[in-house]
């Protein structure tokens, strides 16, 4: 296949960054988006120019890492799938492909496709935990916790903390993202002494890294390559409001 | 050097116990005094992180990744193992451990396997109250399943994402003490070398992958939770970033490192599909619960495999190993699928894969309990393949997936070098030659939240450490070097990218140090080895600048290590004359093709001591002692 890519380049943080045009002639159907880029990067390096810069990592569509705006979308076009599990079949020969990193100012970019993301582990650090000292926990099975339960907690904890939520969103909320968590762990049994504290930290973090907030265009869930629901979103507003008269 | 394996006197089911009420403990006020180190923020370091910060330890930790939540525990798929019983099939500590040890061929200490099992109970109570939501029955009590190369079923489950969920307990545990100001955090950071003052590990060498500032940060004791090595082989199912660094250069400071060549190849992956694969990817080996295994009976039988008739198939696990069957253990399931395709009867492009097939559950169950069992699995295949399993049989792949081998370790997890510990997949301890499946997790856990934080207040309660800071001689003669390795790197200019070269020695490690190996071919590959890695510091280009976020010299950094290491492994697997677990040497196996073990000269662990690049480096051996289980030959027929 040959594909021609429009890439966004931007060499640090506060540098002005630009798409550069670069033509793959040797893309295969087989390929990961990621392979494509490492094929590329192999030849800006034998051509003695800088790689382009990207984060990546278990390339197997869990560890989140990787993300970027492919042809205006989060992750690219193909449902519920990560830019690392995205293939090249998906694309026609001689298709045109930009790629940019993701857009948000909770979200700094750092270098090229990089962006910090550190806006999320400051959320969950806010109170996105269940406290549970090593040691002190009850015998597993004297919890009891309901299939149904389980299984919807199940559903939001997938969330693999990629940002597409953030970077799909027109106001760069971070809702779907700190409602998975909310009712994740509020599903839960163990999670109700903490859970409406944890509602109110969440948010209030939330709002503090400038994230924006949602405004129901449930462009985050089509982007969510784990298709949580915005359903979450609803049980986070839920909650919040219970968390705001108790 | 001198290996002291520290075990306990006393009973095997005594042990622990006893050790824990003996061991010295550090006064609690006393305990912010200390700075512990660790390194790496999967399973293992996350829990061990956030166990010793709730303790009271003052504590660092690094990872390379740009969260800690993304550390490569989170991609495991099938499960943890606990010896609950819950199912009332017979289960407990001691079948664990027997199966624990058997599984790894003889080749693991029984009074670490012994603990590693006692411990599996609290892991999960412990990952409960955190939250993880693992499978449920309809009347709220915990799910289990059977897993690879057992008879019980004590897998704790999350659907197909158990490590992401069980790190996202730890993970979370970690963010709670960052918050309260009890960790430090260190995202994006790589650890590029351990410093070592008057015997003891004292602090590391990192380097900021964002703006490539080296720093040196100094402990009271350094926690090595890297994980493992098998991108030595290129291809493999760990992440891209998965390195040896870390555990290299602590072997290079006087840590042992054992039983190098214990490397897991694991049998359900998807084939590889050209020349620009860049990782390969695990299907989860539950599916082996339910799918049946088979390649036609002819060679080059180019039919699809809906039109191969039964009698036609060779179901060649369950003709083999009529009593486990599909289920045998995955060193045997991994060579016995090499085997058939070195035969000519592999499918697919290339001939490199053997079916997975579901259809005869499929039939049995229907579509939706098989759905509900596997759906994400299934789904994951077909975005990479472009196939439906519901309607082709999948088809599957031997690839690396989990070393055994790491740094030697005593009983209270730290290395040769006092002070310097190593937790999870970095250290050799549980797994023997060949790990069982859903054991990796537990292991992890129970290092992390259940050994170390006791054991390593024994060295701190005791060991006179001065202070030190990063002004120390010894600590700037590390950095200068860091730096010095660096600058070269980036100096060579050469002609030929890192990943060709990683790709190069990938290649050569897996053809002769993979899933089979023999003599010549070893002997022959330490010397490509040294070949290659000359021609690597003399035609590599890196490229870019030290001080910037520069992938390809991270990665120049992390293919050196490999360089050195790769010899190391050929070494081990050279001096051990027998074949045991994942260690498949073709001149040792019995008439049937089966691992023939040699336990009159190999039950030992092989502890190796660093003497220099490309020096031949000198065995010390740990003999193993079996008091509560009888060695026999593994049977799986």
């Amino acid at each position: 296949m040959k594909l021609t890519l429009h890439v966004w380049r931007q060499a640090g943080p506060s540098a002005r960054g630009r798409f550069v045009r670069y033509d793959v002639p040797d893309g295969s159907p087989d390929m990961s988006f990621l392979e494509l880029l490492d094929v590329l990067n192999q030849q800006l390096i034998a051509r003695k120019e800088e790689p382009i810069a990207f984060d990546h990592d278990c390339r197997e569509g869990i560890c989140g890492a990787c993300g970027m705006v492919i042809n205006g979308r989060p992750h690219g076009p193909q449902r519920a799938t990560t830019a690392c599990q995205l293939h090249l079949r998906h694309f026609a020969d001689g298709a045109e492909i930009w790629i940019e990193p993701w857009r948000a100012r909770a979200f700094p970019i750092v270098k090229d496709l990089v962006v910090d993301r550190a806006a999320f582990d400051r959320i969950v650090q806010a109170g996105g935990f269940i406290t549970a000292r090593t040691g002190s926990a009850p015998e597993a099975n004297s919890i009891l916790v309901p299939k149904p339960a389980a299984d919807l907690a199940m559903d939001a904890a997938a969330c693999i903390g990629c940002g597409a939520c953030v970077a799909a969103c027109p106001n760069a909320s971070a809702m779907l993202f700190v409602a998975a968590k909310v009712s994740h762990l509020g599903l839960l049994p163990q999670g109700q002494p903490e859970r409406d504290a944890r509602v109110m930290q969440l948010v209030a973090q939330m709002d503090a890294e400038g994230f924006g907030a949602c405004s129901n265009h449930g462009e985050c869930m089509a982007a969510c390559p784990k298709e949580i629901s915005i359903d979450f979103i609803a049980r986070l507003n839920r909650d919040y409001i219970r968390g705001t008269f108790l | 050097m001198e290996l002291r394996p520290q075990i306990p006197a006393g009973a095997l089911t005594d042990k622990w116990e006893r050790h824990r009420a003996e061991i010295r403990l550090v006064n609690p006020a006393n305990k912010l005094k200390h700075h512990i180190i660790v390194v790496g923020s999967g399973l293992a370091g996350a829990s061990a992180a956030a166990s010793l910060a709730e303790l009271g330890y003052d504590v660092s930790c690094f990872c390379f990744q740009d969260s800690p939540r993304r550390a490569h525990s989170i991609a495991a798929q099938g499960g943890i193992n606990a010896a609950k019983n819950y199912q009332n099939d017979g289960d407990s500590v001691f079948r664990l451990f027997y199966d624990t040890v058997k599984g790894g061929d003889f080749r693991s200490r029984e009074a670490n396997v012994y603990r590693l099992a006692q411990i599996s109970v609290d892991i999960i109570d412990q990952c409960v109250a955190q939250g993880v939501p693992f499978a449920r029955e309809y009347g709220g009590l915990l799910a289990n399943r059977s897993f690879g190369g057992v008879q019980v079923s004590r897998t704790f489950y999350a659907r197909g994402q158990t490590g992401q969920q069980l790190l996202l307990g730890a993970y979370q545990a970690l963010s709670c003490q960052i918050a309260a100001g009890k960790v430090r955090m260190y995202p994006r950071t790589e650890l590029l070398d351990v410093v070592v003052i008057d015997g003891r590990a004292r602090g590391i060498v990192t380097r900021s992958l964002v703006d490539g500032t080296l720093a040196t940060h100094t402990a009271d004791a350094v926690v090595l939770a890297t994980g493992g090595y098998a991108n030595v082989y290129y291809l493999s199912t760990n992440a891209k970033g998965c390195n040896v660094t870390a555990i290299w250069r602590a072997h290079k400071r006087g840590a042992a490192f054992a039983n190098p060549c214990f490397t897991q190849i694991h049998p359900t992956c998807i084939p590889v599909t050209g020349p620009h694969q860049s990782k390969l990817t695990l299907m989860s080996e539950s599916l082996r619960n339910d799918g049946r295994i088979w390649v036609p009976r002819q060679r080059g039988d180019q039919r699809p495999p809906d039109q191969i008739p039964e009698n036609e198939r060779d179901y060649y696990l369950e003709r083999l190993y009529p009593s486990f069957g599909n289920l045998a253990p995955r060193d045997i399931a991994s060579r016995r699928a090499k085997e058939v395709c070195d035969e000519g009867r592999g499918v697919g492009p290339g001939g490199h894969g053997v079916y997975l097939d579901l259809r005869d559950a499929i039939r049995r169950l229907g579509r939706p309990v098989i759905a509900e069992r596997y759906g994400n699995l299934f789904e994951m295949y077909q975005r990479i393949t472009g196939e439906n399993p519901y309607v082709v049989p999948m088809r599957i792949y031997p690839a690396p997936h989990y070393t055994m081998g790491g740094l030697w370790v005593d009983y209270n997890l730290m290395s040769t070098v006092e002070g310097l510990y190593a937790i999870g997949e970095a250290n050799f301890s549980d797994h023997g030659a060949n790990r069982l499946g859903a054991s990796a997790l537990m292991q992890g856990l129970a290092d992390g939240y259940f050994v170390l934080p006791y054991t390593i207040g024994d060295y701190l309660a005791q060991a006179k450490l001065p202070k030190v800071d990063a002004g120390h001689a010894a600590a700037r003669q590390t950095e200068t070097e860091v730096a010095e390795r660096t600058r070269r790197l980036l100096l060579v200019n050469g002609r030929r990218s890192v990943d060709t070269f990683h790709r190069e020695l990938g290649r050569l490690m897996w053809d002769r140090c993979g899933m089979s190996r023999n003599a010549a071919g070893l002997k022959e590959a330490i010397q490509r080895i040294c070949v290659l890695r000359e021609e690597f510091w003399q035609d590599v280009y890196v490229g870019g600048r030290g001080e910037d976020l520069n992938q390809s010299l991270e990665h120049a950094g992390r293919v050196a290590d490999f360089f050195e290491f790769a010899e190391l492994m050929c070494h081990d697997a050279l001096e051990r004359e027998e074949s045991c677990g994942c260690h498949f040497r073709e001149e040792y196996q019995t008439p049937e093709g089966e691992a023939k073990r040699d336990d009159a000269r190999f039950s030992h662990v092989a502890a190796w001591e660093f003497t220099g690049v490309g020096k031949a480096p000198v065995l010390h051996r740990e003999p193993l002692a079996f008091e509560a289980v009888h060695l026999s030959q593994r049977s799986y027929k």
